[in-house]
């Protein structure tokens, strides 16, 4: 195999390998901290394979749109995967404004299980993908902001060729705004994710959920398929921020990608501790969080422009 | 030779137009006649205009006419001929919408007068952009926006329908006196209103204001939008989408010809334009957001279309200022794509609210819901152009808004240079506001009116449109659907049109580059396809054999739910429209429950258009105020008029005398 594909083959094996791993990170880390003993690590997995035999129950109410909503959110996922960079090895698929077409089929993704959510009919679901749009609206303006600061910065226009520079020596001026728009995307992360501050995803109060409560009438395959869905984003979210916020390239593949990978699942690691240490914010003061990760990449901004 | 087609096509669109009126009462005869005479015509125009485009050359005819300063003066080059292929299109199809929605006003209504002002509009379009004599184009322009009115206005026994015509033919005419004066002005150098003889001598930057709000009135971006979210839906379906499709874009088409004709442009232009695309953008989707009437809703989106192909011609006029062939190229082609996208996208969905409207009979689509399973192909196709209009691939709203994504990134990226970052900033941050509020209030719309349980009798009795209004939305689908998974074919179609605005040999660097690009957007989108088939193959395969079953909705436990339990359209975006009720100002009504046992309680929202009500109607009611100061001066007493002449007589006696 021709080496400059064997990298990005490698990352995309991993994410689809490793990722309901970070899940089950996630929750091990909770339960230490709750002084629990916690789930096996590979609990997502059985999970998955356990939700993959068996058959399904779907409302009267229903159409083709809620059975095409996991289906078609699975496959964004896969494609946005094939989009973003593994450290400083280039993608499958870069070229200039690459962030662009992610960031539209996660839109995809995101539109077709709020359709699927709305095919319900129920007021639940309905809530739910209302403030699911609500916040994506934010979340998105904050990753845009961001991708802008690092496009500035580096001088580049495709992610691969971004996280390729990002960490070159010429551009380590360039560092406290790529450390700031870190922490503006770890927000963007925990709310694309529907993690704890933004979202609970172990409540069992429909009427407070955001994320989960759209996928309330989904089980079986099509449950499988969200939840693998689920890993896959925070797959690529977290190899977004780990790419930005590790400043190591050594140039080779292999150790590189083994750094990259470990970040991933520090940041897991991360989210688990964040959420032990903290509870959901109040739906109203969501947006407000979003805004200070808006002006905290502004500020980012700022500062690649001086 | 080419250019005798088009004329050929404009005759037979008239002929058929007038053909149509005097079949009297006839609905079947003026349909026919109607929808012949279209298709045909814009076959001609097509094929008149696609040689013109493929070719290369510019070609024109001059007649002489009586008028002064007039000629009969029309030539066909790339950008013509862009406007003509898409007008032609969107109004064929749209003939053959209207065939089968204006069935149900037959016998109530005079279907014959309604065909010949469609024909008239169709040709009146067409002259617009071939016409190169002012007075000709002013002309063309009258009898767009005339016909027009009369469209609108078809239901003209309901007030509302009345007052939205009303105020488009105020509007109408404010922007038609601007463009008065811009030609006027433009001709002052040497005395002649054929388009290649203007010598502009005037201040440049004065007549790109007039040529802004001129044609801005027709185009329709914010603040000049007040008249489009009444008349589009006041109008049939089949006009509402013509207007919405390409009527609109004429006011682009000339804003385009007359920086064309003014020549390199000055850099503030260029901010002008992008930040008014910004605002038209965002603004437009949060009102289209705030909307319970579904073709009202799709008016505000064309607003917010609108703005995105400002925008995209802001940094066009950026890249041109600062010699930046590869941004201008890059927002040109996003804005002119985005400009056929949007003619076909909202076409779509303007058919698509016809056949809905049509089914339940009402605008309001919180009555609506449950529409997927009685109406299960406009549903489809729906859905489809809903997807398409926010911007998702594979479909082709996502190929134009990338290009000027990717045009502001540039900019971006130009900072090495020294070039100017914040039109870049704006365009990008708006675009990407607009991009979320659109996919937010299309699933709204789609999930509102198909989804979930019917809400009202109207919605659960609904039937499927027939196939005379089926099929050209089929058509206007693929379409989409075509330029986007076949994008880099679909961009040979501008590509004279950027050499033409870019000047030669310009252009070929950003369109190479684009098709470069276009290639791997094509590949991202069909493994979308690819993935999504085999991902429902595999699921077909385990779901297969195993117990399937039906059950109602998950309900928490509550035993007794209702339709009306659903969450409605107005639920559903309130949280957004709270989130930004600084810009829109809806208002809210609550009767508060009294009492221990509260009999009733209601709560009512309503979104004024804040431009109208905070911006046009002071200023109109001050006009008013004024002209009945005036009219005391006329007041219809003869006496008074005599005296008036005595007067007059007087004061010239004495004068003379003196």
């Amino acid at each position: 195999m021709d080496m400059k594909l064997f990298g990005p083959v490698i990352h995309i094996l991993l994410a689809l390998v490793i990722s309901p791993l970070l899940m089950g990170i996630i929750n091990r880390t909770k339960a230490k901290f709750a002084g629990r003993k916690g789930q096996p690590l590979l609990q997502p997995y059985y999970d998955i394979i356990k939700l993959l035999r068996k058959g399904s129950v779907y409302s009267t109410t229903t159409t083709w749109v809620f059975r095409l909503g996991p289906v078609a959110g699975l496959s964004a996922m896969i494609i946005a995967i094939l989009i973003i960079p593994s450290g400083g090895i280039n993608s499958l698929l870069s070229f200039p404004c690459d962030f662009i077409l992610m960031a539209y089929i996660l839109g995809v993704a995101r539109f077709l299980t709020v359709t699927a959510a709305l095919d319900t009919g129920s007021p639940f679901e309905g809530m739910g993908a209302s403030r699911e749009m609500q916040f994506a609206i934010l979340a998105e303006v904050v990753m845009f902001m961001g991708v802008a600061v690092l496009a500035v910065g580096t001088g580049k226009i495709s992610l691969s060729s971004i996280y390729y520079t990002l960490w070159d020596s010429n551009f380590t001026n360039i560092a406290p705004a790529v450390f700031l728009v870190a922490l503006s995307f770890l927000i963007v992360l925990l709310t694309e994710n529907a993690r704890i501050p933004v979202d609970d995803p172990n409540t069992h109060l429909e009427l407070t959920m955001i994320h989960e409560v759209m996928v309330l009438d989904h089980g079986g395959v099509d449950l499988a398929l969200i939840q693998y869905g689920s890993c896959l984003k925070l797959w690529l979210f977290s190899s977004l921020l780990a790419g930005m916020a590790i400043p190591v390239r050594t140039g080779i593949m292999i150790v590189d990608m083994g750094i990259n990978t470990v970040g991933i699942l520090l940041i897991s690691v991360f989210v688990g501790i964040i959420e032990s240490g903290m509870a959901r914010l109040k739906l109203l003061h969501i947006p407000q969080m979003l805004l200070a990760a808006f002006s905290v990449t502004a500020a980012a901004f700022l500062w690649v422009l001086r | 030779m080419t250019i005798y087609l088009i004329l050929l096509a404009l005759i037979i669109i008239c002929a058929g137009g007038v053909v149509a009126l005097f079949t009297g009462a006839s609905y079947k005869a003026a349909t026919w006649i109607g929808v012949a005479s279209s298709i045909l015509g814009a076959a001609c125009a097509i094929f008149a205009a696609g040689s013109a485009l493929f070719c290369g050359y510019h070609t024109s005819i001059h007649m002489a006419w009586q008028i002064p300063f007039g000629s009969f003066y029309i030539g066909l080059d790339p950008l013509s001929a862009f406007f003509v292929v898409t007008i032609s299109i969107v109004c064929a199809i749209a003939a053959i919408y209207g065939a089968g929605y204006l069935k149900s006003y037959s016998g109530r209504k005079k279907i014959g007068a309604a065909w010949c002002f469609y024909n008239l509009l169709f040709a009146s379009m067409l002259l617009v952009v071939i016409a190169r004599n002012g007075i000709l184009f002013l002309i063309a322009w009258e009898i767009m926006s005339i016909v027009s009115f009369f469209l609108v206005i078809f239901e003209h026994e309901k007030k509302e329908v009345r007052d939205a015509g009303w105020v488009y033919l105020v509007a109408a005419h404010i922007g038609q006196a601007c463009l008065m004066c811009l030609f006027i002005m433009l001709a002052g150098g040497n005395g002649s209103l054929d388009f290649d003889l203007f010598s502009v001598s005037a201040d440049k930057s004065a007549l790109f204001m007039l040529a802004l709000i001129g044609f801005g009135v027709k185009a329709g971006f914010m603040p000049l939008h007040v008249w489009l979210p009444d008349a589009h839906p006041a109008a049939p379906s089949n006009v509402s989408a013509v207007m919405s499709g390409v009527m609109i874009k004429t006011g682009i088409y000339g804003i385009i010809r007359i920086i064309y004709i003014l020549g390199i442009p000055a850099q503030w232009w260029a901010y002008t334009l992008i930040v008014i695309g910004a605002v038209s953008a965002v603004t437009g989707i949060l009102f289209a957001m705030a909307q319970r009437d579904i073709k009202r809703l799709l008016a505000y989106s064309s607003v917010e279309n609108i703005g995105i192909i400002i925008s995209g011609l802001g940094l066009w006029l950026l890249g041109l200022s600062m010699n930046n062939m590869v941004i201008a190229g890059f927002g040109l082609i996003g804005a002119l794509l985005h400009l056929v996208n949007h003619a076909f996208f909202k076409t779509l969905l303007f058919f698509g609210a016809g056949s809905v409207v049509h089914a339940t009979g009402t605008r309001n689509i919180d009555l609506m819901g449950g529409l997927l399973k009685r109406m299960p192909h406009t549903a489809l196709l729906f859905g489809i152009g809903a997807a398409a209009i926010c911007g998702f691939p594979p479909l082709n709203g996502f190929i134009s808004e990338f290009f000027i994504y990717i045009s502001a990134f540039n900019l971006l990226t130009c900072k090495v240079q020294g070039g100017p970052v914040e039109g870049g900033l704006i365009a990008i941050i708006s675009l990407c506001i607009t991009g979320g509020l659109a996919a937010a209030c299309f699933s709204k719309l789609f999930g509102i009116i198909f989804l979930g349980e019917p809400r009202s009798e109207h919605a659960a009795s609904a039937h499927e449109a027939n196939g005379s209004m089926l099929v050209p939305m089929m058509i206007v689908a693929i379409l989409c659907i075509f330029i986007g998974l076949l994008s880099p074919i679909a961009i040979r179609f501008i590509a004279p049109v950027v050499e033409q605005l870019t000047g030669s040999g310009n252009a070929t660097v950003p369109l190479s580059m684009a098709s470069g690009l276009l290639y791997k957007i094509s590949l991202a989108g069909l493994s979308v396809v690819v993935v999504v088939s085999l991902l429902w193959w595999v699921r077909y395969l385990l779901l297969k054999g195993r117990v399937n079953t039906k059950g109602p909705t998950w309900d928490c436990g509550y035993l007794f739910p209702s339709y009306r339990m659903q969450y409605t359209a107005s639920s559903f975006s309130l949280p957004v429209i709270n989130m930004f009720r600084w810009i829109i100002r809806p208002s809210l009504n609550v009767e508060i429950m009294k009492g221990y046992f509260p009999v009733k309680g209601k709560v009512s929202t309503h979104t004024d258009d804040i431009f109208r009500k905070r911006f046009f109607n002071p200023i109109f009611r001050f006009v008013e105020v004024v002209a009945h100061k005036v009219h005391k001066l006329q007041e219809g007493r003869n006496q008074l008029y005599v005296l008036y002449i005595a007067i007059t007589v007087l004061v010239l006696l004495l004068i003379k005398l003196r």
